[in-house]
C-alpha cells in the first residue's frame, strides 16, 4: 500500500520526459499561435459614403484611412488588411455592403460617418457577431440598444450639444456683444433630427443668452436653399445655429451672400462648415463660422504625427474631424487585435471593451468604452475658419487662438 | 412675416421655374413628335452641365456664351442617339423603349462618375454672388440671367416650329405619321432632328442651371423625374404647357417651403401632379385624347 502510494506520487523518467515534451509543445506553440495571428493582417471592412451627396465627406474620411498604416506601424501595432466599401450615402446599401464585407471575410467593421448608415451597419454587425467600431455618428440610440459588438469613439448628439453650449458661453464671456436670438437650421436626416431633439433637451440646462425664434429643417440633398435663407432672414435673428452637411453648408453660404444677410454669428454643431472643400470653394467667404465639434487636441504628440502624415500624403489639406476619428477607429481595431492576439470576433470585442489608449489625438483623457460601448470621456472643441485655415478657440486649455467676433459682413470682405 | 419675403420667394420660384420649364420643354417636344419618352433626359442635362464645367475650366467661358455651343453639342448627341439607336425601337413595344433609355441613362451616370468622380461641382462667374435690389425686392442675378436665356431659347424654338419649313414638316409628322410618309417626308430624319432639338433644349437648360445649382453624376434621375412632373402637369407634348408647368412647380416648391416646411417642398409639387392627374389628366394645356 505504502509502496503503491510511493509509486503513484513518484515521477518516473518516462513520465517526466512525456511531461516535458507536452510542456514544450504547449510552451512552444502558444506564443507561436499569437505571433502567427498577429503576423496575419486583421481584415477590416471600412464602410464610407464614397459617392452620393455625402461623397465629399466620405472621401475626406478616406484620407484618414490613407495615413493610418504608416502611423500604426510606427506605434508597433499589427497590420490591418483594409476592405473598402461604398455606402453610396444610402442606408439600405450600407446594410447590404456590411453583409457583403462579412461574407467576404471581414473580421471587424469600421465606419460609416452617418448615423442612419451606422445604425444599419450596427444591426448587421450585432446579428453576425462581428465587432463594429463607429468612426463618426452621433445619434444616441446606436449605443443604447444593448449591443455587444458595437463601439463608438465619437460623442453622442447630447455630448456634442453640451460641449458646444459650454464652449459658446466661454466665447460669449470674452465678448462685449452676444446674440439674443437665433434661427436653428438643420438637415432632416437621422443626425439632424437627433440633434434637434437634443437641443430641446440640453439647451435649457445651460442658460444660454439667446433664444431660438425659428427652427427650419431641410433636405440635405436639396439643390436650392434660397427659401430656407429667406425664411431665416425674415426672423431678423442675430445668429444662425446650424446642423448641416457639406454641400448644403456651401449652398447656404452662397444664399447668405446673395440675399445680403450677414448674421452676427454662424454657430455650427455638425460637419460642413470647417471641411476643406468648404474653405476652398468659398475662399474668403468661408471665413468666420464657428464650429463646435469633436475635434483633435493640437497639443497631443500623436496629433502632430497625424498632421505631418496628412501633409505628406495630401498637401494643403487641414487635419479635421473626419481624418482624426477615422484614424482612431482603426487604431482601436489594431490595438484590440494586438491585445486579443486573435481574429476571433468575441475575443476582439472583449479586447475593444477593455481599451485604454492614452496616446491618441481626440480631446479628453483617451479612448476607453463604457458598458454601452460608448467613449463618454470625449470633449468638444470650438474652431473657427480663418484665412483658409482652422484655429481652435475653445476650450481654453486646447485653444491656439482667440475667437474673432462678430462675423465680418460678407459685403465688407476685401 | 413681412410681405416682401413672400414676394422675394415667389420671384425666385418663378425664375427657377422658367429654367425648369426649358428643361422639360425638351422632353415635351420629343414626346410630342417621336412619341418616345426620354428616360435619359436628366442624365443628358448633367452631361451638358459637365461640358459647361470643362469649358469653363479650360477657356473661362461664361455660361451665357457657352449656351449655344453646348446646345449644338447636345443637338448632335440627340441626333446620333435617335438616328443610330432609338429609330430602331420606334415600332417596338413601349417597355422596350423604356428599358433602352433607362440603360442609356445608367451608362451615362457611370461614365460621368468615372470621368468626374462623385463630388459636387459648380462654376464661379463674376456674377455668381450678385443680386439686384429693387426696393425691398432682392433678386438673384444668376437666376435672372438663366430665366431670360430660357425665355429666349423657348421663343426661338417656338418660332422654328411655327415659321420654318422643317418645323412645319416636324409638326406634320407629329399630327399624322402615315400622312407624313405618304407625302414623302423623311420621317426618321425628322425624328432625329426633333430628338436633337429636344436635346439642345436640355443642353441650354443645363448650362443655365449650372449658374444656380451644383452638379453631380447622380443628379440626373432627379432631373428626369422633375421634367416628368412638369410636362405631365403642363401637358405632355405641349410647348407652352412645359413652360407653364415649370413655373407652376418652381413657384409651388418655393411658396410651400416658405409657408409650410422646406422639407415638404417636393411633397407639394407631387400634390399638384396628383391633382392634375385626377382632374385634368391631359395636363393644363394638353389636348384631350380623342
Amino acid at each position: 500500500m505504502s509502496r503503491k502510494s510511493q509509486n503513484s506520487t513518484r515521477v518516473s523518467r518516462r513520465t517526466f520526459s512525456a511531461g516535458l515534451g507536452a510542456a514544450g509543445i504547449v510552451a512552444g506553440t502558444a506564443p507561436f499561435n499569437i505571433v502567427r495571428a498577429q503576423g496575419t493582417p486583421l481584415k477590416v471592412g471600412v464602410l464610407l459614403p464614397r459617392s452620393g451627396y455625402q461623397a465629399g465627406i466620405g472621401q475626406d474620411c478616406q484620407r484618414g484611412v490613407d495615413i493610418t498604416a504608416g502611423i500604426l506601424k510606427d506605434m508597433g501595432m499589427p497590420p490591418l488588411q483594409l476592405m473598402n466599401a461604398d455606402t453610396e450615402t444610402n442606408v439600405e446599401i450600407a446594410r447590404s455592403r456590411a453583409e457583403k464585407l462579412i461574407s467576404e471575410g471581414a473580421q471587424l467593421l469600421v465606419g460609416a460617418f452617418d448615423s442612419g448608415q451606422s445604425t444599419a451597419i450596427a444591426q448587421v454587425a450585432e446579428q453576425k457577431g462581428i465587432p463594429y467600431v463607429i468612426n463618426i455618428a452621433a445619434a444616441p440610440p446606436i449605443t443604447e440598444q444593448g449591443y455587444k459588438f458595437v463601439f463608438r469613439n465619437f460623442p453622442t448628439a447630447g455630448m456634442i450639444l453640451g460641449g458646444a453650449f459650454a464652449a459658446q458661453k466661454e466665447i460669449f464671456a470674452a465678448s462685449s456683444s452676444v446674440p439674443k436670438t437665433a434661427v436653428f437650421l438643420h438637415v432632416n436626416d437621422t443626425f439632424g433630427t437627433a440633434m434637434k431633439g437634443g437641443i430641446g433637451a440640453v439647451m435649457p440646462k445651460f442658460d444660454m443668452p439667446y433664444k431660438i425664434v425659428e427652427t427650419i429643417s431641410y433636405d440635405p440633398a436639396a439643390r436650392d436653399l434660397s427659401v430656407e435663407i429667406s425664411k431665416a432672414k425674415a426672423t431678423g435673428a442675430d445668429a444662425l445655429i446650424m446642423v448641416s452637411r457639406l454641400n448644403d453648408a456651401i449652398l447656404l453660404t452662397r444664399e447668405l451672400v446673395k440675399q445680403r444677410w450677414s448674421p452676427m454669428a454662424i454657430l455650427s454643431m455638425g460637419p460642413g462648415w470647417y471641411e476643406d472643400q468648404y474653405l476652398k470653394t468659398l475662399g474668403k467667404l468661408s471665413d468666420g463660422p464657428l464650429s463646435f465639434v469633436p475635434w483633435y487636441d493640437p497639443n497631443k504628440p500623436l496629433s502632430k504625427q497625424l498632421e505631418a502624415a496628412l501633409a505628406k500624403a495630401h498637401a494643403g489639406v487641414n487635419l479635421n474631424t473626419n481624418h482624426v476619428y477615422t484614424f482612431e477607429a482603426l487604431l482601436v481595431a489594431a490595438d484590440a487585435y494586438k491585445r486579443a492576439g486573435s481574429t476571433d470576433p468575441k475575443a476582439l470585442a472583449d479586447a475593444i471593451r477593455t481599451t485604454n489608449i492614452t496616446n491618441n489625438t481626440s480631446p479628453g483623457p483617451g479612448i476607453l468604452f463604457d458598458a454601452k460601448g460608448q467613449n463618454s470621456s470625449l470633449k468638444i472643441s470650438g474652431i473657427q475658419n480663418r484665412g483658409g485655415k482652422l484655429v481652435t478657440v475653445a476650450p481654453k486649455e486646447a485653444a491656439n487662438a482667440k475667437a474673432e467676433w462678430p462675423l465680418t459682413p460678407y459685403d465688407k470682405r476685401a | 412675416m413681412p410681405a416682401e419675403v413672400y414676394l422675394n420667394v415667389a420671384v425666385g420660384g418663378v425664375l427657377t421655374g422658367l429654367v425648369y420649364g426649358l428643361m422639360a420643354l425638351g422632353l415635351s417636344v420629343i414626346f410630342g413628335v417621336v412619341r418616345v419618352v426620354n428616360f435619359a433626359h436628366g442624365e443628358m442635362m448633367t452631361i451638358a452641365m459637365y461640358i459647361a464645367i470643362v469649358l469653363f475650366a479650360t477657356f473661362r467661358l461664361d455660361p451665357l456664351i457657352m449656351l449655344l455651343p453646348i446646345a449644338a453639342l447636345l443637338f448632335g448627341l440627340g441626333y446620333v442617339m435617335q438616328a443610330g439607336l432609338i429609330n430602331r425601337f420606334i415600332t417596338r413595344p413601349e417597355h422596350s423603349q423604356f428599358l433602352l433609355l433607362v440603360a442609356v441613362a445608367i451608362i451615362m451616370i457611370n461614365v460621368l462618375l468615372i470621368i468626374f468622380g462623385p463630388d459636387a461641382q459648380n462654376i464661379q462667374t463674376a456674377y455668381s454672388y450678385d443680386s439686384f435690389q429693387i426696393g425691398p425686392l432682392i433678386v438673384d442675378a444668376a437666376k435672372v440671367y438663366a430665366a431670360c436665356a430660357a425665355l429666349v431659347v423657348t421663343a426661338a424654338l417656338f418660332a422654328f416650329f411655327r415659321y420654318t419649313h422643317i418645323g412645319t414638316a416636324i409638326r406634320a409628322c407629329a399630327d399624322n405619321y402615315t400622312g407624313a410618309l405618304v407625302v414623302g417626308l423623311d420621317v426618321k430624319r425628322l425624328y432625329a432632328l426633333t430628338f436633337g432639338l429636344g436635346s439642345a433644349c436640355v443642353g441650354a437648360a443645363g448650362t443655365m442651371l449650372l449658374l444656380i445649382f451644383d452638379v453631380t453624376p447622380a443628379a440626373g434621375p432627379a432631373y428626369t423625374l422633375l421634367a416628368f412632373v412638369i410636362v405631365i402637369t403642363g401637358g405632355l407634348g405641349s410647348m407652352p404647357g412645359a413652360l407653364l408647368g415649370g413655373v407652376l412647380i418652381g413657384l409651388t416648391e418655393a411658396m410651400a417651403g416658405l409657408m409650410f416646411s422646406p422639407s415638404a417642398k417636393s411633397m407639394f409639387a407631387f400634390g399638384i401632379l396628383v391633382l392634375v392627374l385626377l382632374f385634368r389628366p391631359q395636363g393644363i394645356m394638353g389636348k384631350r385624347a380623342a
